[in-house]
């Protein structure tokens, strides 16, 4: 896999505020898990190929740098592809009072661990009546990227929606990925913290200091005809959908949703309510997926007539011609907006 | 050294509260080895009962090593094993019958037996799961440099999955301070173990491969699993990375208290018995001149558990609303 996306330069000179970094989406995370280990001890990583600065860079310091050279080996832990116990001994790790980062590679693979995060991180402080607590937070990589093909493409966050005691957080920014990093450490709980692939090289201004709140949605462009609705890499999608549908008069709200369990059903009902149009656009599959949720939700508490869009239900094949029929487009989220506002 | 008669303690506490436990699973409430009460209850203890009746002496012989704060996971039949680390048996009772008392406030019951307090990490519902969680919480005694050692029970079923070589390699590569128990009571929840398990003495052989250090023991000998956990516990304190203990023993009843264990040969249940941990280590104190003291230990107990019994009946269940509650955010829509 390329590291190329992991190397530009650390602060962009043409931004003025010189409190804000310009850092890629990946360095933007490594920014927030190296502050929290530096104001905590007890906070450490393990993974796969994290000595090596992670497989997307993630675990890279704006300078290049792999974190390991700063907090060593003992809190940057390199693991044996042993899927099952990363995520089982970060179990252990946060019970015996550490705050584990737990890195999967791919989402893909957190399949191979899903007894440990579901059975045992999900259930843990609720089983055992408080006793104990789980603060891991699980980095999954998630979404399409590069001909990666079925078994390296998938977006699971609704299936980790499902499951009670697990917060999921989907940023779609560099400055997100920082800010909801910072929250997810801070919960004292375990938070699958998917991060989409295609974003890894992103560049966008990022303010230390500033951090995120968990089930908070962000609005991305305001309007009163539609209400948009979306996550992760499917944001970027949306706004350029938005700007499309402005220039032919259509007014959209677009949020940007960051964290899907807890969602802010706040900001989605009042907006929908005001629009009386929601189409939710997801990179997962449609159906089934959390689009349902909100579409639901949505429908039992307004009057607002509601859409999805998300991939159909296949496997992401690896051939461009194939690939691309399982990636949603702004093209496509125009096309459904425009068709949800004829209904 | 420690002495026969403490070890014995801790047998016997675990056999009173697993027979009361089974019991009250059936309807009606009676402590081991005393004249059964004419009384018919609904069955207090609602849901699966895995016992660990039979299997005493591996509790007893290891914990007997273990400080408060070492830690401690476990499997579906971990009642003795948290006694033996020092839990309280009223608390533990009314978890089983679902009161808000208990340890995990009845959000747990049996499968979730659990005295964190105590160092005791939680039994567990799905096999194997204990051990990367043990594997984890060494990892964490080993980074902050505490002198405390983990300690996971595993039964003979659990070295078919794949956590448990993933377990073994990761506290062998990072030299942790665990001790691997493998409680071999040679049957997987109805299944003979031996014919689904490739290769001989396979718990021991396993950990082996990977330069762990096994040790086998007649785990129905409390004198010998607490000799042989004594050296073991002594050494990964001393740091000699993990240790496996291998004890072969035998489940007196099914796999849940509902199942009578049809599985198994009458003949074998019968030879089975004549080991039993208990009466052997009473009949060895008798033999020291110890037959009295027993007996005190013994009425001891299970006054003890009629108490917990009796509190626990009492108890009340939890609120309805505490289901809302230890629990990562619901978010708005938890109903939804």
């Amino acid at each position: 896999m390329s590291s190329a996306v992991v190397n530009p330069p650390a602060v962009a000179d043409a931004t003025p505020d010189t409190s804000a970094l310009t850092l890629s989406y990946a360095q933007a995370a490594a920014l927030a898990l190296s502050e929290a280990m530096q104001a905590d001890r007890h906070v450490v990583a393990l993974g796969e190929d994290l000595g090596r600065g992670g497989v997307f860079g993630q675990y890279r310091g704006a300078d290049g740098r792999a974190l390991v050279e700063r907090f060593g080996p003992e809190r940057i832990i390199d693991t044996p592809i042993s899927e099952s116990t990363i995520m089982g001994a970060g179990v252990g790790l946060a019970l015996a009072g550490m705050r584990p980062v737990v890195e999967l590679r791919v989402a893909d693979f957190a399949l191979c661990a899903i007894d440990e995060l579901v059975n045992q991180a999900a259930k843990n402080r609720f089983m055992f009546g408080g006793q104990g607590r789980v603060p891991l937070v699980a980095r999954l990589p998630i979404g399409i990227w590069t001909a990666s093909a079925a078994q390296h493409s998938q977006s699971f966050e609704a299936w980790f929606a499902h499951v009670p005691g697990l917060t999921v957080v989907a940023p779609a920014t560099p400055a997100d990925s920082y800010g909801l990093l910072h929250a997810a450490l801070a919960s004292g709980d375990p938070v699958v913290f998917m991060e989409h692939k295609e974003l890894w090289s992103m560049q966008g201004p990022v303010t230390p200091g500033v951090h995120q709140p968990l089930g908070k949605a962000r609005q991305l462009r305001s309007g009163n005809d539609i209400t948009l609705v979306s996550w992760s890499r499917q944001v970027h999608a949306v706004t350029e959908a938005a700007d499309a549908l402005a220039a032919q008069g259509v007014g959209a709200d677009v949020i940007d949703l960051r964290s899907i369990w807890p969602w802010d059903r706040a900001a989605v009902l009042e907006s929908a309510g005001r629009t009386g149009r929601l189409l939710v656009v997801h990179e997962s599959i449609q159906a089934a997926g959390f689009g349902g949720e909100i579409a639901a939700t949505v429908a039992e508490h307004t009057a607002a007539r509601v859409a999805r869009l998300g991939a159909p239900r296949i496997p992401v094949g690896y051939a461009p011609t194939l690939e691309s029929v399982a990636r949603i487009g702004a093209a496509q989220v125009v096309a459904a907006a425009l068709k949800l506002l004829q209904r | 050294m420690t002495d026969l008669l403490s070890l014995y303690r801790t047998m016997v506490r675990i056999r009173a509260f697993e027979d009361a436990a089974e019991r009250a699973s059936q309807g009606g409430v009676q402590i081991w080895g005393q004249s059964a009460a004419a009384d018919a209850e609904p069955a207090l203890v609602k849901g699966p009962l895995h016992l660990s009746t039979g299997q005493e002496a591996v509790a007893a012989g290891v914990c007997a090593h273990l400080h408060a704060r070492d830690l401690l996971t476990s499997t579906h039949r971990g009642h003795g094993h948290t006694l033996a680390k020092g839990a309280d048996s009223t608390r533990m009772m009314c978890e089983l019958f679902g009161r808000a008392h208990g340890y995990n406030k009845g959000k747990g019951g049996s499968m979730h037996i659990a005295d964190f307090s105590v160092g005791m990490l939680g039994a567990n519902g799905v096999v194997t799961a204990g051990l990367p969680i043990a594997v984890g919480a060494a990892h964490a005694l080993k980074l902050r440099g505490e002198e405390a050692i983990a300690v996971c029970f595993f039964g003979d079923g659990a070295i078919n999955r794949g956590p448990f070589l993933e377990a073994l390699n990761w506290a062998q590569i990072y030299r942790l301070p665990v001790l691997f128990v493998c409680e071999d009571n040679q049957i997987s929840a109805t299944t003979r173990s031996a014919p689904m398990t490739a290769g001989t003495q396979a718990a021991s052989a396993r950990a082996e491969a990977l330069g762990i250090a096994a040790t086998q023991v007649d785990g129905n000998d409390v004198l010998a699993v607490s000799e042989a956990a004594a050296q073991l516990v002594a050494g990964i304190r001393a740091g000699s990375g993990p240790r496996l203990l291998h004890a072969l023993t035998y489940r007196h009843k099914g796999h849940v208290s509902v199942d009578p264990a049809h599985y198994r040969d009458p003949a074998e249940v019968a030879a089975a018995l004549l080991t039993d941990p208990v009466t052997r280590a009473r009949e060895l104190l008798a033999a020291r001149g110890q037959a009295d003291a027993a007996a005190d230990v013994l009425a001891q107990a299970q006054a003890e558990i009629a108490a917990a019994v009796a509190f626990a009946k009492a108890a009340p269940f939890p609120e309805a609303h505490e289901a809302f509650e230890d629990i990562a955010t619901t978010g708005e829509g938890a109903w939804a």
